[in-house]
């Protein structure tokens, strides 16, 4: 395609001038029409013919994403749009906005500077809405708005010309007390949407035109003219005088960072290591002369060249057989084999690629999402992608065919690369491997990839519900021993505290900060100053703290120690599941003068039985997840809505009226959700409009309680009686 | 055995001792049992624990001692029992976890001019070797800034072919000391008769 080739040299012209790059991600909740927008601003610039656009999506590459109409995976494509007669090079990601794809979301602002929010303009902001402006904002990426279907709010809803304005209007109040209630400074320090300033655009994707108020004081196109095209049917003129790819571009060049003045903002967020180092002063400064320092942020599998990083260039240059290094794998150097960039499905080998843009390298072998990349052998990992949903559902697969084993194996350590929000779990001995995800819909997805991409058949279960332990009470120095009985681990055990794991939760505490820092934000967090000082380890939502004195050889064992802790908190002693929010205390050890008699085999045993036994002692509780549930429905179908809720041992804690529609707002356990797609349609006669949303987990009610840790225990093949604390204390 | 004694014999892991006494402790209510262990049964793999729970239990326990690979290393290597250090072992590395603590004891063994006895691990299915343990000991050596000079190589101690050789590192790689078990010796300063020994017997 001429045209194509013409648009790589234009981006590869501009790809080393930062000043001329922008970085963006479009977000939106699903169905506000993220990806016809992309497709258009594709269009309009060049990438493929008009005609295609919104028929083609373009950027939904999967065949499950066309056949579904939704958006899975986050995918990238880089463009380029003169604005004021220079050239600028737009990298652009579109994400998914289906819940079950949170993770995606959160990757991709990783490597953006600045982020187009759609909101459809007769839904007005949903729940996603809010979860991806939070992820954005949390990444100190910059927002402006478009208000998409405005055609709608016309033709479907008759709203009159006035009606229009207040609604649009309406629309940006929200977004706006979002962003302020998110991140009050940012708000005040100009991050606030202005449509006179140009922050906010409005139009339909779909018809391929959009207004802002700068752009009509060129296109001469008011409001009144707006209504009136919308009216008559006429928008393809619309399109014609102010497009949505020129309106939209320009609010982007105009108003979106550069990775200039992004990375002097951004790389304090989201790297704790020290400014003044190299590679600090080099990321801070964008510099393509100083080392290389990659986050990836999305991992692809390409049938003829392998495994494909992408991920955003914070400093250096990348060149083909530059050696790098990935942290916290092993120390070798993986080779760069290609450097490129991606358009589309379509990947663009390029000679260099320097900082400030988003690359796409193969020859990575140690990367997985989220992997610090850089030409140093050591540099402080970037912060690790926070995940604002969990993985709450489970599925076993199994090889349908025995031949496939071994295949199935390498495809699902695939699948976990690509993916960092399944978990997945690996047991060769069984064969029967778990991948936990974020419910039904992303597991389906998955499970249908591996039969369908991959190619191999396989068994899966039905879902199985993720829960969660954690203390409700205390403990105090539970003595955990060896098997040679030589060596003693003394451990309390408690809650840790909210504000702490929110902190940790939200990477304000982590164990890449330096020691010093980490304790003066935890004993400003109310933490006492012992403690704060003598954190070892940071283990999900859980802390480590070692409280003893001058024991000899405590330090060439605390790995073990820590080795320990981590199996009893990866499977809890009530049900095998996870362990959060805990706080514990190494209080006292003794050991064995001798290193063998103090190693693996005897230490990792009893700082494990410690823990175990510490948390059953501390009154170890099940947690479940809960989902928030937010249905749309004609206020004579309220009551069918309520009821699907609360027959789900479900509360609802809001319903607000817009004119003929109510929007019920509870939340209900995940293991009750089981089929609720089906029922809420049956329910409402197919007229509900529904999304859900991670809500955390929950401690499950003491009635159940028993008889869902039977249910789990027996189901995992454990002992099926409730565990003593005396199990482990032997 | 078992034709000999004409009485059951169950082999035991050393897991299995640790983590299930209360078999060997039943047995031994029941009548007479003897735990048989090689070596010296108080000395390097203690059971003292066992012995501590048969206490409580009212069980009584007798200990027959056995020639330790303490005393027989020393006594093949002609080092005297009097000039030895506290003892350690050397570890197979796990993950990341690198005890230096065994060079600091030969370290600090060294400064006092006493030699150490270096058991090297035994794990199941695996054995440590004598060319693996001088890597292991040179590099954790080198990361403390330290060396080591000299090194008084063991294997199948107390069997008819044991195999007995001093050197420094590359000397003793050089040399075929077979099958396990292997162990180490760290010389500290040598008194005469010592040095006599090894160019004798172990060809320094």
């Amino acid at each position: 395609m001429a045209r194509g080739k013409k648009m790589v040299d234009r981006v590869t012209e501009l790809m080393d001038k930062p000043e001329q790059i922008r970085n963006i991600g479009i977000v939106a909740h699903i169905d506000h029409g993220k990806t016809t927008l992309s497709d258009n601003l594709l269009a309009g610039a060049g990438m493929i013919s008009e005609e295609l656009a919104g028929r083609q999506l373009f950027m939904d590459s999967d065949e499950e994403e066309q056949a579904r109409g939704i958006t899975i995976d986050a995918s990238n494509v880089s463009m380029v749009h003169e604005y004021e007669g220079r050239e600028y090079l737009i990298n652009m990601i579109d994400t998914p906005g289906h819940v079950d794809f949170g993770g995606d979301v959160t990757r991709a602002m990783r490597a953006v500077d600045g982020a187009v929010v759609v909101v459809d303009a007769v839904e007005g902001t949903m729940p996603q809405t809010e979860t991806v402006l939070r992820q954005a904002l949390k990444e100190g990426v910059v927002p402006v708005l478009f208000v998409n279907k405005v055609d709608r709010l016309i033709n479907e809803l008759k709203v009159d010309e006035q009606e229009m304005q207040i609604r649009l209007g309406r629309v940006i109040d929200k977004v706006n007390k979002l962003i302020r209630g998110m991140n009050e400074e940012a708000y005040k320090a100009g991050w606030r949407l202005d449509a006179a300033q140009g922050t906010v655009a409005f139009g339909s994707a779909l018809y391929n035109w959009a207004v802002s108020a700068p752009f009509m004081k060129t296109s001469g196109v008011s409001f009144k003219e707006v209504y009136e095209k919308c009216r008559a049917g006429e928008m393809k003129e619309l399109a014609k005088r102010s497009p949505l790819s020129s309106v939209l571009l320009d609010m982007v060049v105009r108003h979106l960072p550069d990775p200039f003045d992004a990375q002097k903002r951004r790389i304090g967020v989201i790297w704790h290591g020290d400014r003044e180092s190299p590679e600090g002063k080099a990321m801070y400064a964008c510099d393509p002369n100083g080392p290389i320092s990659m986050m990836v942020t999305d991992i692809s599998f390409d049938p003829h060249a392998g495994e494909v990083a992408t991920g955003r260039l914070f400093s250096g240059t990348i060149r083909r057989g530059a050696e790098l290094y990935v942290m916290g794998a092993a120390q070798r150097a993986n080779r760069i084999q290609q450097a490129g960039i991606f358009m589309g499905p379509t990947r663009i080998e390029v000679e260099s690629l320097p900082a400030g843009n988003i690359a796409a390298v193969t020859g990575l072998k140690d990367a997985i999402v989220g992997s610090t990349v850089t030409s140093l052998r050591e540099m402080t990992p970037f912060e690790s992608l926070k995940h604002y949903s969990e993985p709450v559902m489970t599925v076993a697969v199994e090889a349908k065919n025995m031949k496939d084993l071994p295949k199935l194996v390498e495809v699902l350590r695939q699948v976990a690369k690509e993916d960092p929000t399944l978990a997945v779990t690996i047991n060769e001995e069984t064969g029967e491997h778990l991948i936990a995800g974020m419910g039904e819909l992303h597991l389906e997805i998955i499970t249908g990839r591996i039969k369908r991409d991959k190619g191999v058949e396989i068994v899966t279960s039905p879902p199985i519900v993720v829960y969660r332990e954690t203390p409700a009470g205390k403990a105090t120095a539970v003595e955990g021993k060896s098997p040679n009985r030589h060596n003693r681990f003394y451990i309390d055990i408690e809650p840790l505290d909210d504000e702490i794991v929110r902190m940790i939760r939200e990477g304000e505490v982590s164990m890449n900060q330096p020691a010093l820092e980490r304790r003066d934000i935890l004993v400003a967090a109310g933490m006492d100053k012992d403690e704060a000082k003598s954190v070892k380890d940071i283990y999900g939502t859980n802390m480590f703290i070692d409280m003893t004195k001058g024991i000899q050889y405590l330090n060439e064992t605390m790995e073990l120690i820590l080795e320990g802790v981590h199996e009893a908190l990866a499977g809890g002693p009530l049900a095998d599941e996870k362990v959060q929010n805990t706080k514990m205390r190494l209080v006292d050890v003794k050991l064995h003068e001798d290193a063998i008699h103090r190693g693996p085999a005897q230490v990792i045993p009893a700082s494990r039985s410690a823990v175990k036994a510490g948390l059953l002692i501390a009154d170890d509780s099940l947690l479940e997840p809960m989902q928030k549930i937010s249905i749309t429905v004609p206020t004579d179908q309220m009551g069918a809505a309520t009821s699907q809720v609360q027959g789900r041992r479900g509360q609802v804690f809001d319903i607000t009226s817009e004119g003929d529609t109510v929007t019920v707002v509870g939340k209900a356990p995940v293991a009750e959700l089981f089929g609720f797609a089906g029922d809420i349609r049956s329910a409402t006669e197919g007229r509900a409009m529904w999304s859900t949303e991670f809500a955390g987990f929950e401690i499950v009610p003491s009635s159940m309680i028993k008889d869902v840790v039977m249910a789990i225990r027996k189901r995992k093949g454990l002992k099926e009686q409730l565990p003593r604390p005396e199990d482990y204390l032997a | 055995m078992e034709a000999a004694w004409k009485k059951p014999v169950t082999v035991l892991s050393r897991a299995g001792v640790e983590n299930r006494p209360d078999e060997v402790l039943a047995a031994a209510r029941e009548g007479t049992a003897v735990l048989l262990v090689p070596g010296d049964p108080m000395v390097s793999t203690t059971h003292v624990d066992l012995r501590l729970r048969a206490s409580r239990l009212g069980i009584e326990t007798r200990i027959v001692h056995g020639a330790s690979i303490a005393t027989a290393a020393a006594g093949l290597a002609g080092l005297q029992n009097y000039r030895f250090g506290p003892a350690t072992s050397l570890p197979f590395p796990h993950g990341n976890w690198r005890p230096t603590s065994p060079v600091a004891v030969i370290g600090e063994n060294l400064s006092r001019g006493l030699h150490t006895l270096v058991y090297l691990d035994i794990q199941p299915g695996r054995f440590m070797l004598i060319p693996d343990a001088l890597d292991l000991l040179g590099t954790t050596a080198a990361s403390l800034g330290q060396e080591i000079p000299l090194y008084v190589g063991c294997s199948r101690v107390g069997s008819p072919d044991p195999v007995v050789a001093a050197g420094d590192a590359a000397r003793l790689r050089a040399v075929e000391f077979g099958g396990p078990l292997h162990v180490l010796i760290v010389p500290g300063d040598l008194h005469v008769m010592e040095r006599e020994h090894l160019e004798a017997f172990a060809g320094l």
